[in-house]
């Protein structure tokens, strides 16, 4: 096992590079003088020399290409013009705000999706199959930052249940229970779509499984339906419903972007947003850079738990 | 001049490719193969899975370019692997009849397609064709407007041969073509290939895992175990007068009515490792026969007499 | 295409959402006939007016523009960005799916490392680069969305053609003298279409709300157009004080993408051949009873099953699999039950113990009957722990019938203890001791492989294993060796005859095979269009059948020994078991019928243990 998890990161590097190629080719699309379309309302004569000489824009592609690859691979991403300070040091303090939220909502998203999806294909056209269908319909159909707004509306304004907005209350909060009282209507709003089509995947996973061969053998043999669904049939079905995890991770991240603005977290999300609008670069290639990496990492976590349940994948 | 003549033809693949840790393991699908088939003949090709028969077929009509060796119809050497070239000369039937069709397109888009392909023969001459092929297969005209899925497997199998047929070859290819088929109807389909046979002056290469099906058609039967041919010989006697062991094996396995249930002599029933082969007799591991001889050398091809050879240190007496 | 439209529209959801979106896409297409304001024209005096105030139907926004002429304009804009976008990423990506597909080896690897790449960001961190990097604007979210979404179809699309093109129709067109763009054009395309349509009808919807969310963050449509996005972003400042502004277009985005993955559910129902027959759904726990007429009197056989009937509903159309089948077996006795495909032998096999599936398999007739109690009608549980505990069964494939994802150690565990309250130790040993029971070498370390890991032969050890594992009455044998080669196929056949010589089995064992009966069987039953047109003891009914079918069938199997020759064939095919003739199922086929033979039911006659179910049967018994 220590070896494929080995073998597995060290298939990770050439993707890593590929992402840092990727992300660097979209940057050189920038239109005119690239020093002055990092910097944008920053494009001081002293800060664009500073930046080609950072970034050794008078260079030929490849070359810069190397430079940058190499100040990042010494923790070096630059500076951020819109903020004044090191990319990286801005990026790890946001970072733990978006883990916070996406972690809470990945995992909300996981349990419910899938414990939904097995309801619904044991109970296959029943009115469980069908109530929870029509849930994730909706789930899938909501945009998750009309959502969110109104969450806020109902549970924040009109009831009062919940703060508006924010990580934690200004004054006197910062404690655990404050953090989870904010996190309750993000969290929620941002595992709504992915709840939904894990549920739907989920359900369809399961429905092929069950009409397996070795699952007749099951019940031929005298195991209880219970264990048949539970057991059997869901062990089988996580080898398909495993991978789609993986990719729903990636849009839970992806949708804090808008749950972050709408709820003014303050995670790497809207410090993205925030940098396209200042037109600040370099904070957008060191955000979009980083976050990417961890999801390579992330996913594989989740091939390693994929080859711990299929003993036929070769470790 | 023989119909087909394959020397040392074999396949290689390559398994787990990688850029860096150790080269890829080879798996010889094929070893080097040696044989002729005359004109107008029935060769059965008989053996279990895993004994490299679906890729010996692939590679005789050109859907599989081969490791080395060469094959030759009629005189003429076929080199690279391109179906187009093949096509003309040797054709195949397939085993899966509906799988052979596409879904999507009628029978007569299917069957127009060798005719349009290979011979460029224009419309006319295509209809009147197709109509004198369906004729001699027992198939009527108005199924020629339908999607493969309206078929029954035996009528399936028969549209598979009428589009073999159609391209004109001098050789067909059977793989398995009775296997998914019941037996009520795999008898239709035996006879009409031999009525085929006589009618289009046709050369058959019959592969199987059946021995009384290949028994039934076959003028000569060549044995395949592991990738290689073990033993070959003419049809009537080779399963009564085995030379080698696994033969008659295969022989003795086979359930007859009438003969009391008995497990043949053997050792285990299972394959050598394809990564990791024996060095001598690939069947030594299940021989009752086998020395240390059979262990360290793989047996040469040798003629037993009477038109019979086989691969093997200790070959059965008559 | 009719077809396709009433199979969409017989689902009602996607009707509704046909309909909802259909005028949707009217309303926008008529905004030029409207009387609607000009979007764009502020007029702060009148900011935030309610809905249904004076000249503004749904009020007005921030700047006094009104809010229909907005909404209307912006949902034009949304659905044809997002609909572009979906046009865009599924031409593309299924282009690079189908040639990575189709030439497989070195340009799959490469196209598909490439895609993996892309797949490697979290979708919006590649939108955002994009639009970071050509600056904000709705054609940039377009390229942004569309980009994002090329690789989801690369891979979903390479997938299916893959799976296309190793299937022997493509080898067809290449013998056919195709060359590769012609296949992929006339053999490929259309096979892969409906998956595309599928892919898209899917997705089309989410990429509305990509495009929508990119706009929301500003950084799609810009000022002063706008589309659903940004009029939510706009408002959303003002949501607290003024709500109707943000609840308006979210709406509007809610029921277009609504009513898109409605109706593409439709769609992907309609296109998908599987559901058509109604193949997805999943089997119950045990398969329907709804039993019409007498219920057998109970018999003193250790298994009876009585003028049983199986049928599938599919559709409308009723396929009456198992036609009232009546068999018994005595302990320590083989029968054999042979038939061509589709006889019904296998269905009459799965319903002893309620396996067959359902849907749409229902049993409605007839009893079942282990050692008198009526198997049919018994509850759940009382069915449960006579599966496999009394009557167990070995199927035909036995990679595809064991777990792959268990060992065979817990299977057989697992077989025990869902009978017997055993520890583990002790259930453990008792496995090793099944499989040394079915002659497996090492018992001790092959419990601990998974099924992959072991040959075919050996996984129908395992499968006969575990049918022995709580020592049952009866044991059914479903094909067990039809998927095994001749060599392994005789040694689990002396195998299960010896088990059931040591342990005094009853064994149903059913084939195709007239060889494998001859050599196990004491008695057997043929089996014809869902009915048993004769029985006897195996000898006799080999040596001297009875019945027409039976005659011509054995001599079409060709038997080692014969040399060259010409086989016997039946002409004509099997009947398919939904439209049955009245008389007997075989007259069609048979050289000796005639006119009563297709008047009326027949009987199955004879003195037992011979019977047969013919008006002028080959031999008189």
């Amino acid at each position: 096992m220590g070896s494929y998890i080995l073998k597995r990161l060290i298939s990770a590097i050439p993707v890593l590079l590929g992402i840092t190629i990727i992300v660097f080719l979209i940057m050189s699309l920038i239109p005119g003088d690239p020093a002055t379309a990092i910097l944008g309302a920053y494009a001081t004569p002293e800060n664009v020399a500073k930046i080609n000489s950072d970034l050794g824009l008078d260079k030929p592609l490849v070359n810069r290409y190397f430079i940058w690859l190499f100040n990042m691979l010494t923790g070096d991403f630059g500076r951020s013009y819109s903020l004044n300070r090191p990319v990286i040091d801005e990026i790890f303090e946001r970072f733990n705000a978006t883990l916070i939220l996406a972690g809470t909502a990945f995992v909300l998203c996981s349990i419910l999706g899938i414990l939904a999806g097995v309801v619904s294909a044991a109970r296959q056209y029943g009115v469980a199959d069908k109530i929870i269908t029509f849930i994730v319909l909706i789930g899938i159909s909501i945009p998750s930052f009309f959502l969110g707004m109104m969450m806020i509306l109902l549970f924040a304004v009109n009831l009062r249940w919940l703060p508006v907005s924010g990580m934690f209350a200004i004054y006197g909060g910062g404690d655990l229970p404050d953090l989870i009282s904010h996190l309750i209507m993000p969290a929620l709003a941002l595992a709504a779509v992915a709840t939904g089509v894990i549920a739907r995947l989920s359900r369809s996973a399961m429905l092929e499984v069950l009409r397996q061969d070795y699952i007749r053998t099951a019940r031929a043999k005298g195991v209880p339906e219970r264990r048949v669904i539970a057991g059997h049939a869901l062990r089988a079905a996580m080898v398909n419903i495993i991978p789609i995890l993986g990719i729903q991770a990636g849009f839970v991240l992806s949708g804090a972007v808008y749950i972050e603005i709408v709820f003014q977290w303050p995670g790497v999300g809207r410090m993205l947003v925030d940098a396209i609008l200042k037109r600040d670069l370099l904070l957008v290639q060191g955000g979009v850079v980083i976050v990417a990496a961890c999801y390579v990492l992330f996913n594989i976590a989740v091939d390693v738990a994929q080859s711990l349940l299929d003993p036929r994948i070769k470790t | 001049m023989s119909a087909l003549k394959v020397t040392n033809l074999s396949k290689t693949f390559l398994q787990g490719k990688s850029l860096f840790g150790p080269p890829p393991a080879k798996v010889h699908a094929v070893r080097p193969t040696n044989f002729i088939v005359e004109p107008g003949e029935t060769l059965g090709v008989v053996g279990e899975s895993g004994c490299g028969k679906s890729t010996l077929a692939r590679m005789l009509v050109g859907l599989l370019e081969p490791t080395e060796g060469k094959i030759e119809i009629e005189g003429q050497a076929l080199n690279n692997a391109d179906p187009a070239e093949f096509g003309k000369l040797i054709q195949y039937v397939f085993q899966d009849p509906n799988s052979s069709l596409n879904p999507r397109k009628t029978i007569r888009q299917v069957m127009e397609a060798p005719l349009k392909r290979l011979h460029k023969m224009p419309k006319k001459e295509r209809d009147d064709r197709i109509a004198e092929i369906f004729a001699s297969v027992n198939l009527r005209e108005e199924f020629l407007d339908r999607y493969p899925h309206e078929f029954s497997g035996g009528q399936a199998q028969r549209i598979g041969i009428a589009r073999a047929l159609a391209a004109n070859p001098r050789i067909i290819i059977l793989d398995e073509p009775v296997s998914a088929l019941d037996v009520s109807v795999q008898a239709q389909v035996l006879n009409l290939l031999n009525d085929l046979k006589r009618q289009f002056g046709l050369t058959y290469l019959f592969i199987t895992h059946d021995l009384a099906v290949v028994e039934a058609v076959s003028d000569r039967i060549v044995v395949l175990y592991f990738g290689a041919v073990v033993e070959i010989g003419k049809a009537e006697s080779i399963f009564t007068t085995p030379r080698h062991p696994y033969t008659k094996l295969l022989a003795e396995s086979a359930p007859v009515v009438g003969r009391p249930l008995t497990a043949p002599e053997q050792k285990g029933a299972e394959l050598p490792d394809p990564l990791n082969p024996p060095s001598g007799c690939a069947f030594a591991g299940r021989c009752p026969r086998a020395t240390d001889l059979c262990r360290t050398d793989v047996p040469d091809l040798n003629n037993m007499g009477e038109d019979q050879l086989a691969a093997c240190h200790h070959p059965l007496e008559e | 295409m009719m077809t396709f439209l009433k199979l969409l529209f017989r689902n009602r959801l996607a009707a509704v959402g046909g309909i909802v979106l259909t005028a949707i896409i009217i309303l926008v297409l008529i905004i030029p006939f409207l009387p609607l304001q000009n979007p764009d024209i502020t007029a702060t005096a009148d900011r935030f007016q309610k809905p249904l105030s004076d000249g503004h139907l749904v009020g007005t926004d921030h700047l006094g523009r009104d809010l229909l002429s907005r909404l209307l304009h912006g949902t034009r804009l949304s659905l044809a960005v997002g609909v572009s976008a979906a046009l865009i990423a599924a031409t593309l990506g299924s282009a690079i799916g189908i040639i990575a597909g189709y030439f497989g080896g070195r340009t799959d690897n490469i196209i598909m490392r490439g895609v993996d790449m892309l797949m490697a960001f979290p979708y919006i961190l590649l939108a955002l680069a994009i639009v970071a990097a050509l600056g904000p604007g709705l054609m940039n979210a377009l390229i942004a969305v569309a980009a994002v979404n090329v690789p989801f179809f690369a891979r979903n699309i390479r997938g299916i053609t893959v799976g296309l093109a190793g299937r022997e129709f493509i080898d067809a067109a290449r013998l056919a003298g195709m060359g590769h763009t012609r296949i992929i054009l006339t053999e490929l395309l259309p096979n892969v279409l409906p998956v595309i349509i599928i892919a898209m009808s899917t997705t089309v919807g989410w990429m509305i709300l990509e495009t929508a969310g990119l706009s929301f963050l500003g950084l799609g449509s810009q000022p002063p157009q706008a589309d659903l996005g940004s009029m939510l972003g706009e408002a959303r400042s003002a949501l607290i004080s003024h709500p109707h502004t943000s609840i308006i277009p979210g709406i509007m985005i809610f029921l277009i993408v609504m009513s898109i993955n409605l109706l593409g559910d439709g769609v992907r129902d309609a296109l998908d051949p599987r559901l058509r027959s109604g193949a997805l759904s999943r089997p119950l726990a045990t398969t329907l009873v709804q039993r019409q007429g007498n219920i057998p009197e109970p018999t003193d056989d250790l298994l009876a099953i009585q003028e049983l009937e199986t049928q599938f509903h599919i559709g409308k159309r009723i396929y009456r699999a198992v036609g009232g089948v009546s068999l018994a077996v005595k302990p320590g006795e083989c029968l054999g039950v042979i038939g061509e495909s589709g006889s019904g032998k296998s269905v009459t096999a799965l319903s002893v113990m309620g396996l067959v599936a359902s849907p749409p398999g229902v049993i409605t007739g007839g009893a079942v009957r282990f050692q008198g109690e009526d198997l049919i009608d018994a509850d759940y549980e009382s069915l449960r722990q006579k599966r496999g505990d009394r009557v167990a069964y070995i199927f035909q494939d036995p990679l595809s019938t064991l777990h792959p994802l268990y060992t065979i150690g817990q299977q057989l565990v697992e077989a025990i203890k869902s009978h017997h309250k055993i520890g583990n130790n002790k259930s453990r040993e008792r496995a090793i001791q099944l499989l040394k029971d079915v002659r497996i070498p090492n018992a001790e370390s092959r419990i601990d492989n998974y099924p992959h890991e072991m040959s075919g032969g050996m996984r129908q050890r395992v499968g006969i294993a575990m049918a022995l594992a709580n020592e049952p009455d009866v044991i059914i044998a479903d094909e067990p060796t039809t998927a095994l080669d001749v060599t392994v196929q005789a040694q689990i056949l002396s195998l299960l005859d010896d088990l059931r010589r040591e342990r005094g089995l009853a064994i149903i064992f059913i084939t195709h095979d007239f060889g494998v009966v001859a050599q196990l069987c004491d008695r057997i039953a043929v089996m014809y269009a869902g009915r048993i047109v004769e029985e006897g003891p195996t000898a006799e009914v080999l040596d001297t059948p009875a019945h027409p079918y039976t005659k011509r069938l054995i001599a079409c199997v060709p038997e080692l020994g014969g040399g060259r020759r010409e086989m016997a064939a039946i002409p004509g095919l099997p009947p398919v078991v939904d439209d049955l003739p009245p008389g007997c199922a075989f007259a069609p086929r048979c050289d000796k019928a005639a006119t009563e033979c297709r008047a009326k039911n027949i009987e199955l006659e004879g003195a037992a243990p011979r019977a047969v179910r013919c008006l002028y049967p080959e031999e008189v018994i």
